[in-house]
């Protein structure tokens, strides 16, 4: 492991493996605990769209895919302020159709010859410096944005009224949150692909939401989580030759469910003893 | 009555809400109808009604989570949800969300939030006191340290009590605050309430209609129109009217018929009616 730091592109992709983990672990914890990780799922498939439009024209892939992105998240926040109950239905719509418009640009975009599966499934060993630099940047303005409004989004996201009654910006913040979580997604497809960024988004939050004693807690143990698969996914995928983003997934999963059945053993045994 | 004629005699009494000819509908549907209403300084109002009356509607619109359909409102002489820091509101359902990583005492500091105060400016000390202060008001002080979600429904209604308490409010809505007391629980409670009345106006939503009407000073009873009684007393009639029995409420008509209730309310004026 440590040899293969020498690699230049291997210490690319720890870099980017570690600032996808501090956002990972900020917006995921916000994922969860809004419990918008079905809008999340939505952004990410109709964030395709984005990558498509971007091949069409020619133009660099963050710029369409962002681009893109935020445009339909803007439009997801909308419809969840404004049409609470249609929320579920217009997303599921907007992930296929977003996802459709992908696929056909990329069938009309000429001599197309793009891996399709380094954006299913990311591919973090060859991600470049100039989005090194824009992780960089946006894992700073996450993390003064999060200490910023602190309380502010913990009060959204508990009681929202309450919130607003204090003279909280709900909407305010809720249309920030959704935008930097589309950003966020765009760049994480990066690493894990879109197939899997929901799972790294949610699966540290998840495992923690339970145990921290505040959302502090919960988003600095989602990092640690997130961290420990980037370099043990790293590693394995180095060493056996593998999937990146999907080696950084399967060990998270084996965690949640080692986790899942530790928690359950521990509870049995309270219950016994 | 001298209070709701328009003229009014004790001009000492700060009107603290005017709520004048409100309406509000819903997909079509019409919740409230016409609804005058004003609350003064040191008022303590109950607000009775079926389920579905449209009491929290009211409260929403008070508090500017709501926009009336027509109608005014006025708050503290401005416009709804300008001065709603003022106002100390204990929600019927808080949404429950039972992992989310939060103390009870945090939650309880929630009152204190000002989002122009941001946490590194606030005095912490002095807040938590407050925070555990309230928390003993309503006997749940030895939760402070427990995860929100780990408390019983009773308990977790405390709670938001406490939390509604610390933010020094000038007027407390209470949203069937003792739906889920206990018997002690809500006496204890109304202790409390007639005690805080003597610097705050209290409007509370309740269905306990027989211990409200011992501490209360006048009734406000919601079925779309809203009628309003000046001393706390009831009558079957009022009842009737205002409560169309339901299989989950018990009707609080048959209660009168039993004669529980020691004092009677006036009878609706001659031009209130409802549909
Ligand atoms: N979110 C909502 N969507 C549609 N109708 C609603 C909503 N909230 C309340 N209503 C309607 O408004 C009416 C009054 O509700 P509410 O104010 O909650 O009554 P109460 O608090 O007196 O039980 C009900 O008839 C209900 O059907
Ligand atoms: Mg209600």
């Amino acid at each position: 492991m440590i040899e293969a730091l020498q690699f230049e592109f291997m210490q690319h992709a720890f870099l980017a493996g570690l600032l996808a983990s501090i956002i990972c672990g900020i917006m995921g914890t916000l994922v969860v605990i809004n419990r918008i990780v079905f809008l999340s799922g939505g952004i990410a498939h109709a964030a395709y769209g984005g990558i498509g439009l971007s091949f069409y024209f020619g133009w660099p892939y963050m710029a369409g895919a962002i681009g893109f992105s935020t445009v339909t998240a803007l439009i997801m926040a909308t419809v969840t302020l404004k049409a609470k109950h249609r929320t579920d239905t217009l997303i599921g719509v907007m992930w296929a159709v977003g996802m459709a418009t992908g696929i056909l640009l990329l069938d009309l975009t000429p001599g197309y010859n793009v891996d399709l599966m380094s954006y299913l499934f990311g591919s973090i060993l060859t991600v470049a410096i100039s989005d090194i630099w824009l992780m960089l940047a946006m894992c700073g303005l996450i993390c003064c944005l999060m200490l910023y409004f602190y309380q502010d989004l913990i009060a959204i996201s508990y009681d929202q009224e309450f919130a607003r009654i204090r003279g909280v910006p709900t909407t305010l913040l809720y249309i920030m949150l959704i935008l930097l979580l589309a950003v966020t997604i765009v760049l994480l497809i990066q690493i894990v692909g879109l197939i899997l960024v929901i799972a790294l988004l949610t699966i540290p939050p998840f495992i923690m939401e339970r145990h921290s004693r505040s959302l502090a807690k919960m988003i600095i143990g989602s990092i640690i989580l997130s961290t420990l698969f980037t370099i043990c996914g790293l590693w394995l995928a180095y060493t056996y030759n593998l999937t990146s983003g999907a080696s950084i997934i399967m060990v998270g999963g084996v965690v949640f469910f080692l986790f899942l059945g530790v928690e359950k053993a521990l509870f049995r045994f309270n219950k016994i003893s | 009555m001298e209070r709701h004629t328009g003229i009014n005699l004790d001009m000492k009494k700060k009107k603290l809400v005017e709520i004048k000819n409100v309406s509000y509908a819903k997909n079509g549907q019409k919740v409230l109808l016409d609804v005058n209403f004003n609350i003064y300084k040191c008022d303590f109002i109950a607000m009775i009604g079926p389920n579905g009356g449209g009491k929290t509607t009211l409260l929403k619109l008070m508090l500017g989570l709501l926009k009336p359909t027509s109608g005014s409102l006025r708050i503290f002489d401005e416009t709804p949800g300008k001065a709603s820091q003022k106002i100390g509101y204990v929600p019927q359902n808080v949404h429950i969300n039972r992992s989310f990583p939060i103390t009870v005492l945090d939650v309880v500091l929630m009152g204190k939030l000002e989002p122009r105060t941001k946490w590194w400016q606030r005095k912490r000390d002095q807040d938590r006191r407050e925070a555990m202060q309230a928390l003993e008001i309503m006997h749940v002080a030895d939760c402070a340290g427990k995860m929100i979600g780990q408390l019983s429904g009773g308990q977790r209604q405390r709670v938001f009590i406490a939390r509604a308490l610390i933010t020094t409010p000038e007027l407390l809505l209470l949203d069937e605050p003792t739906a889920s007391l206990d018997t002690k629980g809500k006496t204890d409670f109304f202790n409390i309430l007639k005690e805080l009345n003597q610097k705050i106006s209290i409007l509370m939503v309740s269905h306990d209609l027989f211990i409200v009407s011992s501490y209360v000073k006048s009734v406000a009873c919601v079925n779309k129109r809203l009628h309003y009684h000046d001393q706390a007393e009831i009558t079957g009639d009022m009842l009737e009217s205002m409560y169309s029995c339901t299989v989950e409420d018990v009707c609080p008509v048959e209660l009168v018929a039993h004669g529980l209730p020691q004092r009677v309310l006036k009878k609706h004026d001659e031009h209130e009616h409802h549909d």
